[in-house]
């Protein structure tokens, strides 16, 4: 079998599997969240009589988003003191020192708000505890925070005249034990099969087979390879759609990702929630054609997606190519996956809000680049992160029945519910947040000389490199074009503030919207009612998110990638 | 009949332009403009290019002195012409409203102690009159103000409102005693009891709503507006993210000059939503004013929404589906008599009977049977009365009756009628059942025959149901008739559904139904028992010739008290809707080409590889940007005549209904301003 097929038989069957897979792990999430599935009822039972949670008790948006805040805030609070302790407490065999507080803030908030961007290398500054006790619950906490947020918002659509939309700690305490530890706990054995460690080892020195030179010009004859739990967090990583790398190099290094296996059921678990909610949505306000509809929505985006990388990339870099270098780009992939194994990993990653890579996109060809970056600044919506991608693009699809439903001669309607001043409100800030912060925030770097000078590479790519660091903190998706050291007051500081605002208004938007649209009656659908569940409304909708995207963010890819694209022919 | 109505007006009457070019400079005022948010913005820039061009002139700003001016003109020719709009769509209200006001001034009211005729009487004002207050109006006095007609009954002459010039007639007691102020009475004197102070009435509510001045914004058009907003505040973060980038890229790229303010300016004005939102109060007034020219009066704009939303119209039978009047059809002979002697004796049993039925008898007989009859001199008129429920005459001995089968039957055998002929329960029972109207026939004691009253359904009602349907909108006949008449009925007009013997409180009720199972429902009424209904239903439609109760509960009203309206008023909200969906998408869709007429442009100097992105070809980097300004500013007007008429309506499905408009203003909106704007600069490149 050739190279080239057996990557296209790998594309194949990831993409056969999670089909498959969409409706039955959509309906037994939404039948989860029904609260039909009680296996685990005593466990249930016990967590919520120590907390002290009214099972049946259902919340207003008000006190759904309270409840969501406060516990975020606990969290936040919890890694925030980890981080800074981490040399006081057990499991740092290699006596690891504390974070200092700007990187503590940063990092505190990159994990709670689902973000994972890193400014710091793991095996060099995170104890064996903060990974697990703290990184790794947040992978979890952060990813059930999402999906309650939109079963919340689902629940606006499906129910009628009500002044409740579930109760935050039932949702919280439900998506965690039923959903994500379960197949958690499956995927990192999986993953184990495949050679990724589990340990809890001090790091080990092995000897050089040959001697070489370090950048140091010492010679060096020993090499450190660090240990550690990796595949209990590397599964909730992918599947929470959380992204912060055991190591460094992320899912590039071979003890989070040995094998091209490995590497289909990474890129697998990062889909696989996100793309399964939309069948959760279908399912919970009655049609699943209405889920049917946005997931083709999102393939239609990630297939464009993965051609044009894909043939980026396999183009190469004509500069190269005029040094008689012919083929592909392969520079920061791993041989052992090849383009596509990279190419489809990095969209898969910024489609989703993810952020795990198995490959430098700093090291893409402008055009390749301009790929991951302009999946994140759609505003993660192409499957999008757990629980916020489904609800960014409901809240594109209000405004697409906004506009259509006029074009119609109606007021506009979305799922029998009225779309009015209110929802509209609500959306665009679901929509635009993002957007906004990182229009500001890159343009304020650009003429900061300490965030200038950060960059690796001044000029078109570096521009990139800013934009790109901004788009997905942001947007919380928390991959990097590496390139940029952004371990700076600057970037700590600026970076903490958009994945702040670039999580919680959203979400504080969606909440409410939940809230007003639980309220409203249900209209029935006529003839006159715009369809929402056939092609004509799909395709309009793909085309609302590409034009705010494109126009949005036009002026500045034509000066970052576009620019640099255009200099190397 | 004739109407009275201003002359037609188009819209770009010599008059009419000159007024609005003068209310659009007077819009300019920031404190008038803030209404619209998106243009004020335009405004705002407008100054700034002013500002810049004042740099040039001065030497300070580097940009040539012709391009900065130009750039500033247009910008400022951009928040005109949107001013122009709207002055234009009020202006066609306002000469309405004017013609109305001159129609009341200096009204004098005789006000009277009691609500007698031999009361005492003092002259007032019309407007020292209040509520309460009782007024004497004779022949040929104007009435000062709404109010219910209490004692007599008049002819009035309702033109100045309705500009029907047929007079009616207003009486106490009943759906007719509502009188409107400014409408004179032409025979005959009445006492009216004022409904509404001075500043409230009828009149005064439709001066101020044609004015615009009691305009408020529909939730649709805010909701809209928010829209708009947010996008002009992205595209406002866009350009100011474009100055610091290419600030950068200046040194990065060791050349060329970072984008100046005059650029910004330009390209944030260009993409801003301006197309739509210039437009977008034009298309509600403009809208308004369209239902005015069909003599409708919308009390809110929000109730021309919700009728483009209605999916249930509840339409009384008579007027609307039927003609209102039962038609005699055929005679059908009993008991071995003939056509034509039931015929002669339905004639005379309807001589002297003057309602439409009792003459459709006559002319029926004249039409089929040639008989004609003058009511002889010596003829005793038996008027139809409610205990009797028959009429007839009785004539040299001979007693012609007509009236319903168990009335004439009690008739005949109160005369001495032995036997009834067996066939007749049959044949009422075959007529009802068909719909129609049995009317038994005698002559003496002896049963004649039946005469078959038809409803006749409107020419083309089908059709226009067939329509309605086709677009998702239910009709619920309401009638009064029995269920077998009305079932009939509705199966011949193609109704969905229907209401039999309606009672308004079943009316009231089937409404609330329909509203809880989420439908909108539109219903017109005029009597005062439809006033819970009407205020009731979604948009509710009153008649003009209505009571004050039911003109109260409406939130629109028929100046031409024609029930069919109902289906124009559905029209024209959807269109209004309609028009603001489709050219938001063109604005919006206008931009692609603009970010590709000014990116290029605006950062050549620093990379001349984007030259690559001018597709259109444009000749220098100034050409470029003014011709994307200068487009966005004539778009407008361009678009101004689509406003005011609003889109053409289509009755068809929602799906095939968007991807039609998607095509046209969707399409049609990414590739026009690729076209204008080349063409405009072919045209500017010559004179540079």
């Amino acid at each position: 079998m050739s190279q080239s097929m057996g990557e296209l038989l790998q594309i194949l069957i990831i993409f056969v599997v999670l089909l498959a897979l969409v409706k039955p792990l959509g309906s037994f999430m939404a039948s989860v969240y029904l609260g039909k599935f009680t296996f685990l009822a005593p466990l249930e039972n016990l967590l919520y009589r120590i907390c002290g949670v009214q099972q049946d008790e259902e919340m207003g948006w008000q006190r759904y988003a309270a409840s969501m805040l406060f516990f975020n805030l606990v969290m936040f609070v919890s890694l925030f003191a980890l981080l800074l302790l981490q040399h006081l407490l057990p499991l740092n065999p290699q006596k690891l020192p504390p974070f200092n507080w700007q990187l503590t803030l940063n990092t505190a908030i990159s994990f709670t708000t689902n973000t994972n961007w890193q400014n710091y290398s793991g095996e060099q500054a995170a104890s064996y505890l903060t990974q697990m006790a703290g990184f790794g619950l947040h992978n979890f906490a952060s990813a059930a925070t999402g999906m309650a947020i939109v079963i919340a918002l689902i629940r606006g659509f499906s129910r009628r005249k009500s002044s409740a939309i579930g109760n935050f700690w039932v949702d919280l305490t439900r998506g965690t034990l039923y959903i994500l530890l379960p197949i958690s706990i499956v995927a990192a054995l999986l993953l184990v099969s495949q050679g990724v460690i589990q340990n809890f080892s001090p790091y080990k020195t092995v000897p050089l087979l040959q001697a070489s030179q370090g950048r140091d010009r010492l010679e060096l004859e020993s090499v450190t390879i660090p240990m550690g739990p990796v595949a209990s967090q590397e599964a909730i990583k992918e599947l929470g759609t959380n992204g912060g790398g055991f190591f460094n190099a992320n899912s590039s290094h071979p003890f989070e990702n040995p094998t091209p296996l490995s590497n289909c059921l990474e890129i697998l678990l990062i889909l696989l929630i996100p793309v399964s909610l939309t069948y959760t949505f279908g399912y919970m306000v009655g049609n699943t054609r209405q889920g049917w509809m946005l997931l083709s929505v999102m393939l239609f985006l990630l297939f464009v997606s993965f051609a044009l990388l894909q043939w980026a990339e396999v183009v190469g870099n004509p500069l190269v190519t005029r040094l008689g270098v012919v083929g592909a780009n392969m520079e920061g992939k791993e041989l052992r996956f090849g383009i596509s194994g990279s190419s489809l990993f990095s969209v898969a990653t910024t489609a989703t809000s993810c952020g795990a890579v198995n490959s430098m996109h700093d090291s893409l060809t402008p055009l390749g680049g301009l790929i991951p970056l302009s999946l994140i600044l759609l505003g993660e919506i192409v499957f999008g992160g757990v629980g916020s991608g489904l609800y960014t693009m409901l809240a594109f699809a209000i405004i697409a029945v906004f506009v259509s439903g006029l074009m119609i001669g109606r007021t506009p309607e979305y799922l029998g519910k009225k779309i009015e001043v209110k929802e509209i409100w609500m959306s665009i800030i679901t929509i635009l947040t993002a957007g906004v912060v990182v229009l500001i925030l890159s343009g304020l770097a650009m003429i900061t000389p300490s965030a200038v000078a950060s960059m690796a590479n001044p000029g078109a790519h570096g521009l990139s490199e800013v934009l790109y660091a901004f788009a997905s903190m942001a947007n919380n998706n928390g991959s990097a074009f590496a390139g940029l050291n952004a371990n700076v007051p600057f970037y700590n500081l600026l970076g903490a503030l958009a994945m702040t605002i670039g999580r919680y208004i959203p979400a504080l938007a969606v909440l409410a919207m939940a809230g007003f649209l639980a309220e409203k009656k249900c209209i029935p659908p006529s003839l006159g009612t715009l369809p929402t569940d056939k092609l004509p409304f799909a395709l309009w909708l793909a085309l609302v998110i590409l034009i705010v995207g494109a126009l949005t963010f036009f002026p500045a890819l034509a000066l970052g990638p576009i620019v640099e694209h255009l200099s190397m022919q | 009949m004739s109407k009275h109505t201003q002359k037609p007006q188009s819209a770009f009457d010599k008059e009419l332009l000159q007024g609005a070019l003068l209310e659009s400079l007077k819009k300019l005022d920031p404190r008038q403009l803030w209404r619209n948010p998106v243009m004020l913005c335009v405004e705002m820039a407008s100054l700034i290019t002013l500002f810049t061009f004042g740099m040039s002139l001065s030497g300070a700003n580097k940009e040539p002195a012709w391009f900065t001016g130009a750039v500033s003109a247009w910008l400022w020719l951009t928040v005109i012409f949107s001013t122009f709009a709207e002055a234009l769509a009020e202006g066609r209200g306002k000469a309405r409203a004017a013609s109305l006001r001159s129609s009341r001034t200096n009204v004098t009211a005789k006000r009277l102690e009691k609500p007698e005729f031999t009361s005492a009487v003092t002259t007032v004002g019309a407007g020292q009159l209040r509520k309460g207050d009782c007024i004497l109006v004779e022949a040929g006095e104007m009435i000062a103000g709404d109010g219910d007609v209490v004692a007599g009954a008049a002819l009035v002459n309702e033109s100045a409102v309705t500009g029907e010039s047929a007079p009616v007639i207003r009486e106490s007691g009943g759906d007719r005693s509502a009188v409107t102020g400014g409408t004179t009475v032409i025979a005959n004197s009445i006492i009216v009891r004022i409904t509404a102070n001075p500043g409230e009435t009828f009149l005064d509510r439709m001066i101020g709503l044609i004015e615009g001045a009691k305009r408020r914004k529909t939730p649709n058009e805010v909701a809209l507006e928010v829209l708009l907003i947010a996008l002009t505040v992205v595209f406002l973060l866009v350009c100011a993210n474009i100055a610091p980038l290419s600030i950068y890229s200046v040194k990065a790229a060791g050349q060329g000059t970072p984008v100046t303010l005059t650029i910004l300016t330009a390209l944030f004005v260009c993409l801003a939503p301006t197309t739509i939102a210039a437009l977008l109060p034009a298309i509600g007034i403009a809208g308004m004013d369209r239902l005015f020219q069909k003599n409708v009066i919308a009390l809110s704009g929000r109730a021309i929404e919700a009728a483009g939303d209605v999916n249930v119209l509840l339409l009384d039978k008579t007027g609307t589906i039927t003609h209102g009047n039962r038609e005699a059809v055929a005679f059908v002979p009993l008991g071995g008599h003939s056509e034509q002697e039931l015929a002669e004796a339905a004639l005379m049993a309807s001589l002297a009977d003057e309602t439409p039925e009792g003459r459709s008898v006559v002319t029926l007989a004249k039409q089929k049977y040639g008989l004609t009859r003058e009511t002889p001199k010596d003829a005793e008129v038996v008027e139809f009365s409610a205990e009797t429920r028959l009429s007839g005459i009785n004539l040299a001995g001979n007693q012609y009756r007509k009236g319903a089968s168990d009335s004439t039957i009690a008739f005949v055998k109160g005369l001495g009628a032995t036997s009834i002929p067996p066939e007749l329960a049959d044949l009422v029972d075959r007529i009802a059942r068909a719909g129609a109207t049995p009317l038994v026939v005698s002559r003496d004691k002896e049963i004649m025959g039946v005469i078959n009253l038809k409803d006749i359904v409107k020419a083309g009602i089908q059709e226009r149901f067939l329509q309605l349907r086709s677009m998702g909108i239910k009709t619920v006949m309401i009638t009064g008739d029995n269920p077998l008449t009305a079932a009939a009925i509705a199966a011949e007009a193609q109704v969905d559904d229907f209401l039999a013997q309606a009672k308004p409180e079943e009316k009231l009720r089937l409404i609330k139904e329909y509203q809880e199972q989420g439908y909108m429902v539109a219903m017109t009424g005029d009597g005062t028992n439809d006033a819970p209904a009407l205020a009731q239903a979604d948009v509710a439609v009153a008649m003009n010739t209505g009571t004050q109760p039911a003109r109260e509960a409406a939130n629109i009203i028929d100046l031409d008290s024609n029930p069919t309206k109902l289906l124009d008023i559905v029209e024209v909200g959807k269109q209004i809707l309609m028009t603001r969906g489709n050219l938001t998408t063109f604005s919006i869709s206008n931009d692609i080409a603009k970010y590709f007429a000014i990116i290029p442009a605006a950062l050549l100097s620093i990379y001349p590889q984007l030259g690559v992105l001018n597709l259109m070809g444009l000749t220098s980097p100034y050409s470029a940007i003014l011709s994307a300004v200068i487009f966005n500013a004539i778009i407008i007007p361009l678009l101004v005549p689509l406003a005011l008429k609003g889109t053409k309506f289509r009755a068809m499905p929602a799906e095939k209904l968007l991807i039609h408009n998607l095509l046209i203003y969707g399409l049609g909106g990414i590739i026009v301003p690729f076209v204008g704007i080349k063409a405009i600069d072919m045209v500017i490149g010559t004179m540079l």
